[in-house]
């Protein structure tokens, strides 16, 4: 899958979250998604960004606009060097919140994009990698 | 000189400049990418080559260097938007002498007095382009600054009267929790102020409804109806609903409306009142 470009932008504060929404929602419109589809992929960055911020204690997230023959796609990592999600299976779980959210962010954007994928281990900071094709 | 060094001595300047301009951006500093400002640097660096090439810099005219002051206006403008100080902006420019002076140093050997000259050239010019980044950037500035008080102005009375016991808020940009916050807030107060029996809240100006917005929305229902009063939720655009619906938020015990004017009818209904064509 050829990169066609790629940034990193920070997240710490809900300014940066503010952010991370328009740009995505720009590369979406650029890879030619539809309304629908330019709204689930900002709705899960809006989601995992806010998790990097509040449960992560900040950190960054790396876009990359991809495309393979003549589709195009948009990978976004959020990376943090956080606590970590000690139960992972507990964290996808609907509804499971350890503070006083709805619960749905990480298992809602899953159902959101095309591919997901968390990295994390407890003290080591959580990555959570999400990919959605036009 | 300065051309010269420009022409031979362009990979060099470009990549000690591009170095110094990524490691001065903060780690913090999401206003721009580091790959967007190293291709800004990329593109200011070759239309001032261009420039000098044909013999523009000096004369201050021609395609190339409108070309440059076009691309200056259009990246100060965009800073001005993005809340970079006017020095940071015309910072970007200043940055480059240093870097253009060392490489005057490097071929002129010893003819100080020529390096002196130039040098002194060099830096009219580049204070010429920085002067023209800071002009743009105020006017972009005075811009923003306007747009901001009529939103302001917009926003201080967000919540409206549409019928004798019909409040209406209609919400509009981020939903961030701080303004959330303030908004609801004035809504239950106007409810108990003008003892209204329903609210409707209008969503159509909100372009993200993701779960922290989605938690404000049903704690505020839940809110109104415990005044005794009914809330109904207006403006849900088919694809806020679609990304609702994955995002598995449930939103069954709300009362749904695609539009405003759906949802006054439904109120009007509610209160007993009938609206029709006066028979002549
Ligand atoms: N980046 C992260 N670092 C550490 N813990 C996280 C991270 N993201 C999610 N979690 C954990 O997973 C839980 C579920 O996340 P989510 O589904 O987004 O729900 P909510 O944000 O409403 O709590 C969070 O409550 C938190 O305990
Ligand atoms: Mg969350």
């Amino acid at each position: 899958m050829p990169t066609v470009k790629s940034d990193t932008l920070s997240l710490r504060s809900e300014q940066d979250i503010v952010n991370v929404r328009q740009v995505v929602r720009k590369l979406a419109q650029e890879c030619g998604f539809s309304l629908v589809e330019q709204t689930k992929m900002v709705t899960a960055a809006s989601e995992l960004a806010r998790n990097t911020v509040t449960y992560g204690k900040g950190g960054d997230v790396l876009w990359e606009m991809l495309t393979e023959g003549l589709k195009k796609g948009l990978r976004l990592s959020f990376v943090d060097a956080g606590p970590g999600i000690p139960d992972l299976e507990l964290a996808l779980t609907d509804g499971w919140t350890s503070g006083g959210g709805m619960g749905l962010g990480l298992s809602g954007a899953k159902r959101l994009v095309n591919e997901f994928e968390i990295e994390t281990a407890p003290g080591k900071g959580t990555r959570v990698t999400i990919l959605r094709w036009k | 000189m300065f051309d010269s060094v420009l022409r031979d001595d362009y990979q060099n300047i470009l990549n000690e400049w591009l170095a110094e301009l990524q490691s001065a951006k903060s780690g913090s500093d999401h206003r721009l990418g580091v790959t967007e400002l190293r291709s800004q640097g990329e593109t200011f660096l070759s239309l001032l080559r261009d420039a000098s090439k044909k013999g523009q810099l000096a004369s201050g005219q021609g395609d190339s260097w409108l070309a440059l002051q076009e691309f200056l206006e259009r990246i100060s403008s965009s800073r001005a938007v993005q809340g970079f100080t006017s020095s940071e902006t015309a910072g970007f420019v200043f940055s480059l002498k240093k870097f253009l002076f060392a490489a005057m140093r490097r071929t002129s050997g010893a003819n100080a007095e020529a390096l002196a000259a130039e040098t002194w050239k060099v830096t009219e010019l580049l204070d010429k382009l920085g002067l023209l980044t800071v002009t743009t950037y105020q006017k972009a500035r005075e811009d923003v600054i306007r747009r901001q008080q009529e939103e302001l102005l917009e926003l201080s009375t967000p919540v409206v009267k549409l019928w004798d016991g019909v409040l209406a808020l209609p919400m509009i940009g981020t939903l961030d929790s701080a303004r959330t916050q303030v908004v609801m807030e004035a809504l239950l107060q106007r409810l108990v102020e003008t003892e209204s029996e329903i609210a409707i809240i209008d969503i159509t100006g909100v372009p993200t409804v993701d779960t922290l917005v989605a938690q404000h929305l049903l704690k505020t229902v839940t809110a109104i109806r415990l005044m005794g009063a009914d809330c109904i939720i207006s403006g849900i655009r088919p694809q806020i609903a679609q990304t609702i619906v994955h995002l598995g938020v449930d939103l069954q015990g709300v009362t749904t409306k695609a539009n405003l004017a759906d949802a006054l009818s439904l109120a009007l209904k509610r209160l007993g009142l009938t609206v029709g064509k006066v028979k002549q």
